[in-house]
Formats: C-alpha cells, structure tokens, sequence
C-alpha cells in the first residue's frame, strides 16, 4: 500500500503517514487493527422524515475506523479537508450549482497543517470517526460523518 | 517536489482566474448606467416588481442623476426612492421597490447622471402588457427539463416504435392543439441555465444564470441587492387561486422554485426552502424530493445549518405530510386542500431505478417512490378543488440531469415518464374544456439521434446509419407505454454535439457509470463500468467540464387546451410563456381584490 503524497507538509518527507509517531516509534500506536467501516454501513435506514445511522456506527463513534472510498473534487486545489465518497463523483457540488452529494458521503478533516493533493485513486483513509451533524465553520458544510485522519493511503 | 509545484501552479491558474474577473469587470470601467427591467422588458400592468437605476464604474461620485418615465420625474410618479446604496461594479444605486406599471403601453425611461463632470445617459423602453379576457380556469405548465427535440424523437422510438417509416403511435406531448420554437437565452450569457429559463416563464422577464425572480447580472456577488419581479405563484395566489409544484428532483433545484422564489443564487436551497413557506409564496401542493432542506439539523442526514423542522411547519398550516408512493395513494384528495410530499433525501431516483433495476444501492432505502404521473393525478385532484382554479407546473427534472451525465437511456425513459404525466393533464383538461396545458423544455442539450446498434455486434461494427440504420426492436408487449427491455437486439445510435473525453460503448449501463471525473482540476474519461471494446473519444469541452452541458438551440412547445391560440406563431421568446398563462387566466393584478 503506498502511502499518499500530503501536500506542503510532507512533501520532502517522502509522502509518509500524517503521524510521525508510526514511522519513528517503530510500533504502531493503534496496536489494535482500526475498525473497517463500509459505506453501507452508515446507515441503517432512509425515510422522508430522517435518515437513521447504523448501530455500527453509532458504536464507532469516537473510536478510530478505517474508510475506502474516492476523494469528491475538492473547493480548492490544496485540502486541509475533503469528502470521501463511495463512487467517484463526476461533479463537483462545491462548485456545479446542478450537483447535490449523495447522503452517503464522509467528510474527512486532515491534522493540524497538513494538507492532501486531489486524487482519483482510491484511498484509505484512518482516523478517529465522528457522528452527527456539524456545519464547518469556513465553508458552511454541513456533514453527518467525518473522520478526522491519522492517515490517507492510496490503494493503487 | 512535483507536487509542490502542481499545487503552487495551480494556486497560480486560481490566482490567474480571479485576476481575468477583474479584467472584464474592469472593461467597463468608464460610467455607465444600468436599468431594471432591462431594456424591451415587457410587465405585466399590476404585477410588483422592484424598478432600480445603478450608476456604475462612478466611485461613488455620481450626482444629478435624473430618473424620468416617459419624461415625468420618477419621484412624481412612485414617490421617493426606497433603498439606496453602493453597487458591486464601484457604483451607486436607488431602488423603487414594489412599484407597478398600470398604464398598458409603451413606457419610456431615461436616466442621465453627472460623473465627475461628465453627464452619461442611457434611456430604455418597456411595454406594459394587460391580460386579455379569461380563456382558462386553470394553468398546467409542464417542463421537461432540457428536453429537447431529440429526447422527444428519441422517446417516441422507444414508446411506440415505427413500421416501415410510420410511427405505431405518438406521444401525448405530440398530440398538441399547437406548437411553437421557444428561443432560452439570458440578459447576460447566450446558453441559460435552468434557473435563468424558469424564471422567465415563472415572471416574464430574464435574468442571469443562477438568479431567480430577481434582476442581476451577477448572482455570484455577494453584497447585491437584487431587483425582484412577482412570479405566476404569487400572482395566482393574489387571485385566489390554488397552486402547486411537482417535480422528480429535489423540489427546492430551480426549475420548481423558479415559481415562488426571489434569490441570488439556486444553490442557496435552504433559504428555497424557507421562502417555499412563506404565506405569498407557499404552494398548496408540493411534491418532490429534496426532504433533507426540510429536517432539523438534528434530523440525521439534514443538509439544513439550524434546527428548524419545515415539515412541522407545513402540517402546522394544515399541510398532509406523505413520504412515500403507499402514502401519496391513500391521501383523501377530496379532503386535502394542503399537502407535502417529498419521498427522497436528494433528488428522487430516475424511473429505470424506480422501476426497472430497482438496486437497493442506487435507491438507499428510498424504494417506494411514487412516479411522476402518481404525483400530477394528486396534485390536480386536491388543486382542482378550487373553484378560482389553479396553477400546477409538473417538472420532469432527471431528462436534464441524465443528459448531463449522458446516460440516454435514463434521460428517454424519463422522458416517457414525463410523457405520461402530460397525458393525464390532458384528460384533466379535456373534463371541462377550462384548462391550458404547456409542455416545453427550459433549454436543450446537444443531443441527437444518428443511426441505430446492433448490440450482437462489438463497437462500432454495430452501427448502422442512413440505409443500415434498420429499425430498433423495442417492444412494448404489456402496454405500459415502456419498452419492455431497455436495450433489445437493435437500440439508437445517440451523439452529444459537446461532451467531456468519454469512453462510448454503446451499450446500455444498468449501474450508472459516470462519463468522466475529475482528476486535478481536470475531466478525465471514466473507464469504470464501459465495455473493454469501448472508443475513446476526446472531448471537446473546457478541461474542467466532466459533464455533457446545455446548448443554446431552440425548443419545442407544444400547448392544448382553453388559450393555446396564444403560441399560434413561429418563434417565441421564452418571457412569452408567462404572459400566455396570464392571458389564459385572465389574471390582471389591478382588478385584484376589488
């Protein structure tokens, strides 16, 4: 699995995980495997008065989760966030006033100044998992899901 | 160090694009006036629209501006101005808001200004239009969303099929009292958006993409205070009408919030949504998707920044809330004069999933959606309980956004969808011979059927064009309008006179495959989901298009019913769709209340 080049940060480190403390260490301090989220499991269903999460879900909250899925056309061409998706989207709803996201999206929120190039490849994204709804204070996105990531890895 | 550099390019093209902005704003640097109405804006005599003068490119420094209509100072004939203040292009500008021409007939305006000694002017002209008698009780408005003639040939394939050159059949929408060319283009761009279009049916007056019953040239300009014109719905409601808003995508997206709206910008569904509910706005009926601009932020999934419920709002006016196909069929029509359908979180899903492929992970749980000929029967059996008469615009959303995509197959069948929908409006009217009904498109897409695939074949070996395009083989054995395979032995050749670099395959996706995503700020072609055989063909848009986009070409009219003599001539201009509904209902707002 090759790691994803962040941006700025680490570009002269030679695009490694976004916590220097799993190359330096020489442990991984997450000994226990992330748990593997799919994105069918962020809900557990879908009516005309709400969308309801997953236990599973529900449970993560808080704890750390492994992601795959396809970052959505960024606002901007360097990220200190991005949206997981579980398709690759063909639109930008940041900037095509025609496109919606699906409900099923994850917004991602990289670590204190780090920031990640655009890619269509698909990626790996691990990080403490939170649940429920928040409006970025910047942007005014408002998201369901986020991760906030240790890590983004590409998986091709 | 490459992707330094990427990045740092790439902030330089975003740095490069905000300096051309400012490049063409600088175009006009010299004084220069702008009006709203805009020039040749034909108004309704009655109808409340907001009359604003801008002097531009002044620093402010604009004096002895004079305003007059048809030589009579403008405060003599509405009074003071009601707003001043500064405009985006470094200019000022006054604003008489909710005034009303009554007097039918030309109306001339001249506005000159002292800018640092030098006096511009400009004058414009307007005519005030009055409402013939009433012709119609009621006013059906169907708008196939980028509908153009193509996906009307192409439909009509699918349906009903041909022999030896004949069609089996037609469509509803083909069988018309009247047609017309409708010409779309803006006051500011020659290709519309769906927003711009519909607004102009829904007012009478064109504006900028994005804008909705608002005068701009820029909707993008934060800071700008927008000169409103009233819309059909306000216009119904002032006379007692009923009114009602159907559409297959979110029901705040712009072609049905273009009826009640006033707004900058469409993407702003929340405030849409919040507008949607205000008592001279509010239709009685609305039914679509959209439910999420409608849920607390509470509510898991709410694309909403407060906590305000919008569907508690609704039923504590009396609204019936349905959320599903079962529930829209058990509505008492003859009971509800209020209802609120919204039977998705985004927009409602195309009738191929609906119906056909039925994937649970296409659909996501929303797999009771109602079609859209159920949505226009209950709208027209609670909005016909009136007996001042209704308006209804029933929008067929997903023809547009599948042509986007350049998924053909999703666009047609959603265009017999529509079709359908268009034939059950014309039973309506046919009860009591008191009702207009205008099928038409907001604006094209490049579109084109060329030739005919033999799918037993690979690539292109398979088309056939002129004499080898032999006849397809759809077949509609049940009768359902639809044909019963969606890709038999022989489909239709379908070209896109703009696209983004695609892989074409001819071939049918039953799992939507996106023609291109962005890569890098880039449209790059989507090998996913194409057959391995399939052409690259470079495309011939801007590099950061990955979508199909709209054309300017004209679109066809069709309208039947009490009133449809008014589209009784060659070309008409897209402004004429909304004084042809007023005409037919005889609405003339100086007779309002009396």
């Amino acid at each position: 699995m090759a790691a994803l080049c962040l941006g700025l940060a680490m570009a002269l480190a030679g695009c490694a995980a976004l916590d220097p403390a799993a190359d330096s260490s020489g442990r991984d301090p997450r000994a226990a495997a992330p748990e593997a989220l799919r994105f069918s499991d962020l809900y557990a269903g879908s009516t005309s008065r709400g969308l309801a999460f997953s236990e599973k879900l529900r449970s993560l909250a808080g704890s750390v989760v492994s992601m795959k899925g396809f970052m959505a056309p960024p606002l901007k061409p360097a990220l200190d966030f991005f949206v997981l998706t579980a398709q690759p989207m063909s639109v930008c709803p940041f900037c095509d006033t025609d496109a919606s996201w699906p409900a099923d999206i994850v917004l991602v929120y990289l670590k204190d100044g780090a920031l990640a190039s655009p890619t269509t490849a698909p990626i790996q994204v691990t990080g403490a998992l939170e649940v429920g709804s928040h409006t970025d204070p910047v942007t005014g996105f408002v998201s369901q899901v986020r991760i906030v990531a240790d890590r983004v890895d590409m998986l091709e | 160090m490459r992707k330094l550099s990427k990045i740092l390019s790439l902030a330089l093209a975003v740095m490069m694009a905000a300096g051309a902005q400012g490049a063409s704003l600088a175009e006009d640097a010299s004084p220069s006036i702008r009006i709203f109405p805009v020039d040749r804006a034909t108004i309704l005599a009655g109808a409340v629209v907001d009359f604003k003068v801008e002097v531009n490119y002044s620093g402010g420094t604009a004096d002895d501006v004079a305003v007059t209509l048809d030589g009579v100072p403008a405060v003599d004939v509405f009074g003071a101005a009601t707003s001043e203040g500064i405009t985006p292009e470094d200019g000022t500008y006054a604003m008489w808001e909710g005034v009303t021409f009554t007097r039918p007939g030309a109306v001339e305006v001249s506005v000159s200004a002292n800018v640092n000694g030098i006096t511009t002017e400009k004058t414009v002209a307007y005519t005030v239009l009055e409402a013939g008698e009433k012709k119609a009780r009621n006013v059906i408005l169907m708008i196939g969303d980028g509908l153009a003639q193509p996906t009307r040939t192409a439909a009509r394939i699918m349906s009903k099929n041909l022999t030896e050159g004949r069609f089996n059949g037609y469509l509803n929408m083909d069988v018309m009292d009247v047609a017309t060319l409708v010409t779309t283009s803006g006051i500011a761009a020659l290709v519309t958006d769906s927003a711009n279009s519909a607004s102009a049916y829904a007012t009478g007056h064109k504006t900028a993409n994005n804008a909705m019953g608002v005068y701009t040239y820029n909707p993008n300009v934060d800071d700008q205070v927008g000169a409103k014109v009233e819309n059909i719905i306000e216009l119904a409601k002032r006379a007692g009408m009923s009114t009602g808003i159907v559409s297959t995508s979110e029901i705040t997206d712009a072609t049905p919030s273009a009826m009640f709206t006033h707004i900058l910008k469409r993407s702003n569904m929340q405030a849409i949504a919040d507008q949607m509910f205000l008592e001279g706005q509010r239709p009685d009926v609305i039914l679509g998707g959209g439910a999420w601009w409608f849920w607390p932020s509470t509510t898991t999934g709410s694309k909403r920044a407060d906590e305000r419920d919008l569907i508690a709002d609704f039923e504590g006016e009396g609204y019936a809330f349905v959320g599903s196909a079962t529930e829209l069929a058990a509505v008492d029509t003859a009971s509800a004069s209020r209802l609120l359908g919204l039977f998705n979180s985004g927009n409602m899903s195309p009738y191929v999933d609906k119906f056909i492929e039925k994937s649970p992970d296409i659909l996501k749980g929303f797999d009771d959606q109602p079609s859209l000929m159920a949505m226009t029967k209950a709208a027209i059996d609670v909005l016909s309980q009136n007996e001042e008469g209704f308006f209804l615009m029933v929008e067929g959303a997903l023809i547009d956004k599948q042509e986007h995509a350049m998924d053909w197959e999703r666009a047609v069948v959603d265009t017999i969808e529509f079709d359908q929908a268009v034939g059950i409006a014309k039973d309506f009217a046919d009860i009591n011979d008191d009702t207009l009904v205008i099928v038409v498109a907001d604006h094209s897409h490049s579109i084109s059927v060329y030739g005919t695939i033999d799918t037993s074949k690979p690539g292109l070996e398979g088309l056939g064009v002129y004499e080898n395009a032999k006849f397809p083989t759809y077949a509609d054995e049940d009768g359902d309008g639809f044909p019963d395979v969606i890709s038999p032995d022989i489909t239709l050749a379908i070209g896109w006179g703009n696209h983004p670099s695609y892989y074409e395959d001819f071939r049918y996706h039953a799992v939507p495959s996106a023609p291109a995503v962005i890569v890098d700020d880039v449209a790059v072609a989507n090998a996913n989901g194409r057959a391995e055989d399939a052409l690259l063909i470079a495309g011939n848009l801007t590099p950061e298009q990955p979508q199909e986009v709209h054309s300017a070409d004209d679109v066809t009219l069709t309208a039947y019913g009490a009133g449809s003599s008014y589209f009784n001539k060659t070309l008409t201009d897209n402004t004429e769709v909304f004084f042809a509904m007023v005409n037919a209902l005889g609405l003339n707002p100086l007779e309002f209340g009396k």
